[in-house]
């Protein structure tokens, strides 16, 4: 699992294919947003959680599905499964690796939602991180098992959307829920249960999708 | 008897979708059972 | 014929049953006095919804038991299951804003119960399509076994998320009865016979449209044999 994971990350380290797709349409999906909402206004003040998180949520499912259409277009899965690997391994390692590819962008996008947003950055904002992290793994564990299946239908474009977003729905209200009462600042105990459900999610799905993973993949 | 009208709207529609999707669930079990009786008469005669 | 017996039969009760579940609704329960006349869209929307969540219950079993045994009766079972839960769902989704109208004067309500539905059906949605955007049925079938697992497992996460969502902006509505408040054993006697009434025409449609399917397999399976013969 290890050496697919190195694999990944190389490869990525040279074409940063996924990466600039996450990047950019993350930050496309800020910037359309900030367009959404007067600058200096309540509004926008009280919508940023919520714009921050559809930004990645958007981002990820395109990014997700970007990065299966290229790995199908050059037939690495193909390869990777006359591989006599285990196949909950293979989705081990593409989960994590998509995990870190979300993340990585982040890195860009978060001080950029903090700029458009004028936001204040409080010791709340470490919590945010924590958060968005939480979500991005999750999101990732379900996104990687169903890219996987999307990419072999016909109506891809639509399918993985579909799929995704009713099934993060837990992911997107803790992750809004979670950011906005940090960012206001209250304390960890308050938003405790949120990131138990979080990591719940996490944890469920990470199993669920390594058992199944094997069936999505089977020609 | 005010607000009949929603209750009537309500039941409406209950009765009609399930009507419907009765029918369409009928037209097609009765559509398959005579295309198998016709295959099935074909295979008899080769 | 066995089949056809147990179709009828399970159409006669059913029928019996929802002819009794009317008369109950609209003739034999008191009127509720705090909503009225439409409170009576109540015994049918509840037992309704149950229904999907059960209908989706059996999707999921179903689908892991295709997985794991990969008989054709199973996908066959799920994929029944799953479009007459899509027609229950449905049914939920129109008869909930109509009764919620008169009651609290919006057609919707992002009440947790509500959304999740909504929720669901979107995930129905997503379940019958996938059999038609794959490029072999076997294929589809699979997908989509996967995704009912995947869906039975999140239902309750994502109505524990909205429901805690729901209780930090009650900005609509605080307080919905939904099954509690039913003083009048005539009342909770009419629900009875409706959930008995839709749990029967459940179980009649699941049967019709597993026929469906089968002798649609069955068409298939006789359609290679006359195209082998020549």
């Amino acid at each position: 699992m290890l050496a697919i994971l190195r694999k990944d990350l190389l490869l990525e380290l040279r074409t940063k294919e996924t990466l600039t797709s996450l990047l950019l349409l993350g930050l496309l999906t800020l910037l359309i947003l900030s367009f959404a909402f007067e600058p200096g206004s309540e509004v926008r003040v009280e919508a940023a959680p919520g714009a921050l998180w559809v930004a990645v949520v958007f981002a990820g499912v395109l990014g997700l599905s970007r990065s299966f259409l290229a790995e199908r277009e050059n037939e690495c899965l193909q390869g990777l499964l006359l591989c006599p690997l285990d196949r909950g391994s293979i989705y081990l390692a593409k989960t994590l690796a998509n995990f870190v590819f979300m993340a990585a962008a982040q890195i860009v996008v978060l001080p950029v939602f903090i700029f458009f947003f004028n936001l204040t950055l409080t010791s709340g904002f470490l919590g945010v991180i924590v958060t968005i992290l939480l979500g991005l793994f999750g999101f990732s564990t379900v996104g990687t098992l169903f890219a996987a299946i999307a990419v072999r239908t016909r109506a891809r474009e639509v399918m993985l959307p579909l799929l995704m977003i009713p099934l993060v729905v837990p992911l997107f209200i803790g992750g809004v829920t979670v950011t906005h009462k940090l960012l206001v600042g209250k304390g960890v105990s308050e938003v405790a249960p949120w990131l138990n459900l979080m990591l719940g999610f996490d944890v469920i799905f990470l199993v669920v999708g390594w058992l199944v993973f094997e069936y999505a993949v089977e020609e | 008897m005010e607000n009949l009208n929603f209750l009537f709207a309500a039941y409406t529609a209950v009765w009609v979708l399930l009507f419907v999707y009765i029918l369409v669930l009928s037209r097609r079990n009765r559509s398959l059972e005579k295309d198998i009786e016709e295959l099935r008469a074909m295979l008899q005669r080769r | 014929m066995g089949k056809t017996l147990l179709g009828n039969v399970l159409a006669g009760v059913a029928g019996s049953a929802m002819l009794l579940a009317v008369y109950m609704v609209f003739i034999y329960v008191p009127t509720d006095s705090a909503q009225g006349i439409v409170q009576r869209v109540f015994y049918f929307h509840v037992p309704i919804a149950i229904m999907t969540f059960v209908a989706f219950g059996v999707v999921a079993v179903a689908s892991a038991m295709f997985l794991w045994r990969g008989t054709r009766a199973w996908d066959r079972l799920a994929h029944s299951s799953g479009e007459v839960g899509m027609v229950f769902c449905t049914l939920v989704l129109v008869t909930g804003p109509i009764w919620a109208k008169p009651i609290w004067g919006t057609w919707w309500t992002w009440d947790a119960r509500l959304t999740t539905t909504l929720i669901l059906w979107l995930i129905y949605a997503g379940y019958l399509m996938m059999r038609n955007v794959t490029a072999s049925g076997e294929q589809g079938a699979r997908y989509a076994a996967i995704l009912g697992i995947v869906g039975v497992i999140d239902i309750p996460i994502i109505n524990r998320s909205v429901y805690w969502w729901r209780t930090i902006h009650p900005a609509v509505l605080v307080t919905r009865e939904g099954g509690s408040g039913l003083s009048d054993p005539r009342m909770q006697a009419t629900l009875g016979v409706c959930f008995a009434a839709f749990f029967l025409l459940f179980l009649w449609l699941l049967f019709v449209r597993n026929e469906n399917a089968r002798l649609q397999d069955a068409l298939e399976d006789i359609r290679q044999r006359v195209l082998a013969r020549g």
